[in-house]
């Protein structure tokens, strides 16, 4: 047999997400598939996979422990704290994980989501041409709900022998925490607000509200208020759609987003900045920024290009251990947990390679 | 001649096409004929396309396409006479006003003014298009409503309609697929399943296909249920004759 992963802890929000459920959109289903792409697809490009099926762990965090064979894993997205058989490792890494050994991760100081890839993807079942989990359909996944302790995920098929030199942390800049704000292409419904309010909607911070899932993320801010109305026949709904309803505040949707809606939409977070919006927590402020279509479209390319070069920022394991590493790492609250007694300069990034 | 439609970025990655902003037969035709266009055509780079009551929205690979290149290449295709890709169908579907089911006709009567009988007969009677799916798989937006049954959305929604719910709300009716809280009122049921993603054809209905309801009574939705469960499609449909 192959390898595999067994959950032993996941908490809420934990699901299997590949490239998304697509084609079926006219249908109603929702595409699904990972918050933070650009983590997402960090971590499979380490393993040479494209958009293989991978852990969303959310801040709920996840343990699993290797069975069968030992498996090439990768991870990334957000600041979370994993440790491999209790010994913390970088934020994004990639691992031969032996049987036996378990690989744990909770949330830190920042961040929503992180993946766990595998090399070759989870095998588990395909629904409409998708592993992705989407729970309000009951679809893809695990009997389309999300991970719990005793699921059992079968890794596809891998060669990979050369242990030694393969563990190594993502060196991935791509994925650092940026203040800057999201910037928007505005449309379709931006003339249904008046240019006094669309300039309230770019000056203004925003917070968001505990109000927060796949499906969309509720905002709380000033008012942004319609000039003609808020019901509008149904049209089509993309991800990062800034839709203000009846309350004035801005809602924006997500992966697991309904492929239609009936709020105006007064424009689209750009795809290079949606995974960056999906790891805020609630709490947390941000602002927004207006931009052309062409602008975005570079952004997209470029954040592309940096995602493609994966392979080319991976450090190993062992030489990761240098001063300035550690001043780093130091520099990380939320890395200090005062529950765990390992957690000592010495024994930080101390892989068993 | 038709006025031309607008062309509204959705995003880097998607591009609206609208025809208008009603719910109106001659604007949703447009949209259906620009669809089929588009997937005869196969441009590189287009993913997928979503009609809705009036617009399309084309979802593209920005890698491949641009929102500038997309609107002049759509400027200039002739789709005005294009066919849909599969002929229009009609679909009889069942419909059982009897008690458990429909367990708001009370209400809409009393909103509406209107006898029991007088509102699951309009409801029976109409003839509808399917206009779009949305919300979740399956769901199935329907223009055709008469007016008289036009009642708006409640403000408050009400606990989780079962799946088969037969609808309606803001003068729009709807089949759903699955259970969900809701602001439209429920006043029938269908033992159909509109989509079932263990039957070879998934989903009944195409977008711009035909409706209409043919009552049956509770122990006959019993029966059908059944036979839905068992992967039937309990739907009755024939080709519509388009010369």
């Amino acid at each position: 047999m192959g390898g595999c992963l067994r959950v032993l802890r996941a908490g809420p929000g934990a699901t299997i997400q590949d490239g998304g459920r697509h084609g079926y959109l006219r249908y109603g289903v929702t595409p699904a598939g990972p918050m933070d792409w650009v983590a997402f697809r960090t971590a499979n490009s380490a393993l040479g996979n494209d958009r293989a099926a991978a852990i969303e762990v959310s801040v709920g965090g996840l343990e699993v422990i290797c069975e069968g064979t030992p498996l090439a894993v990768a991870f990334a997205g957000g600041a979370f704290l994993w440790r491999r058989d209790g010994v913390l490792l970088p934020q994004a890494a990639r691992l031969l994980l032996e049987p036996g050994k378990t690989l744990a991760a909770r949330a830190g100081d920042s961040g929503a989501f992180a993946y766990l890839a595998v090399e070759g993807g989870f095998e588990t079942p395909v629904t409409m041409g998708s592993r992705a989990t989407h729970t309000r359909s009951a679809m893809g996944g695990i009997e389309g709900r999300m991970l719990r302790a005793g699921d059992v995920l079968p890794a596809g098929p891998t060669e990979r022998l050369d242990g030694a030199s393969f563990e190594a942390m993502i060196d991935a800049p791509w994925l650092a925490r940026e203040p800057d704000p999201f910037r928007v292409v505005l449309g379709p419904q931006d003339n249904y607000f008046t240019v006094e309010t669309l300039s309230a909607f770019f000056e203004g911070q925003f917070t968001l509200t505990p109000v927060v899932d796949r499906m969309a993320y509720r905002f709380d801010g000033p008012d942004i208020a319609h000039a003609r109305g808020y019901d509008i026949v149904s049209d089509g709904v993309a991800l990062g759609a800034i839709q203000i309803a009846g309350d004035k505040k801005p809602l924006i949707l997500m992966a697991d987003r309904q492929p239609t809606g009936g709020y105006p939409k007064l424009g689209h977070v750009v795809r290079a900045d949606i995974g960056r919006l999906a790891q805020m927590r609630p709490g947390e402020t941000c602002g927004f920024r207006a931009v052309s279509v062409a602008e975005a479209r570079a952004a997209l390319l470029a954040r592309e290009d940096e995602i493609a070069a994966t392979l080319q920022c991976l450090r190993p394991l062992r030489r990761a251990l240098t001063s300035e590493r550690l001043f780093e790492a130091n520099l990380i609250d939320g890395v200090v947990d005062p529950l765990d007694s390992e957690q000592t300069g010495g024994e930080f990034y101390e892989g068993k390679i | 001649m038709l006025p031309k439609p607008r062309y509204l970025p959705a995003g880097e990655s998607a591009l609206v096409v609208e025809f208008g902003d009603t719910i109106d037969p001659k604007i949703h035709d447009q949209v259906l004929a620009l669809d089929a266009a588009l997937q005869q055509a196969k441009w590189g780079g287009v993913t997928e396309t979503v009609p809705t009551y009036r617009s399309l929205m084309i979802h593209f690979d920005p890698r491949r396409l641009t929102t500038e290149a997309l609107a002049d290449a759509l400027a200039g295709l002739d789709y005005a006479s294009a066919l849909p890709r599969t002929r229009r169908q009609l679909w009889r579907i069942p419909a059982c006003y009897d008690p458990p089911h429909g367990e708001d006709i009370a209400e809409v009567a009393a909103l509406l003014g209107l006898p029991h009988e007088r509102v699951t007969g309009l409801h029976l009677g109409a003839r509808y298009r399917v206009y779009m799916y949305g919300f979740a798989p399956g769901f199935t937006f329907l223009g055709g409503l008469p007016n008289e049954l036009t009642i708006p959305r409640r403000a408050v929604p009400r606990p989780p309609a079962p799946p088969g719910s037969l609808l309606i709300a803001g003068g729009q009716a709807l089949i759903a697929s699955c259970a969900m809280p809701t602001g439209w009122y429920g006043i029938g049921r269908t033992p159909v399943k509109m989509f079932d993603p263990r039957r070879e054809q998934g989903f009944l209905a195409g977008i711009g296909d035909e409706l209409c309801l043919e009552r049956i009574d509770s122990a006959a939705f019993d029966a059908m249920s059944a036979a839905a469960e068992a992967g039937e499609f309990c739907a009755r449909h024939e080709y519509l004759d388009e010369t």
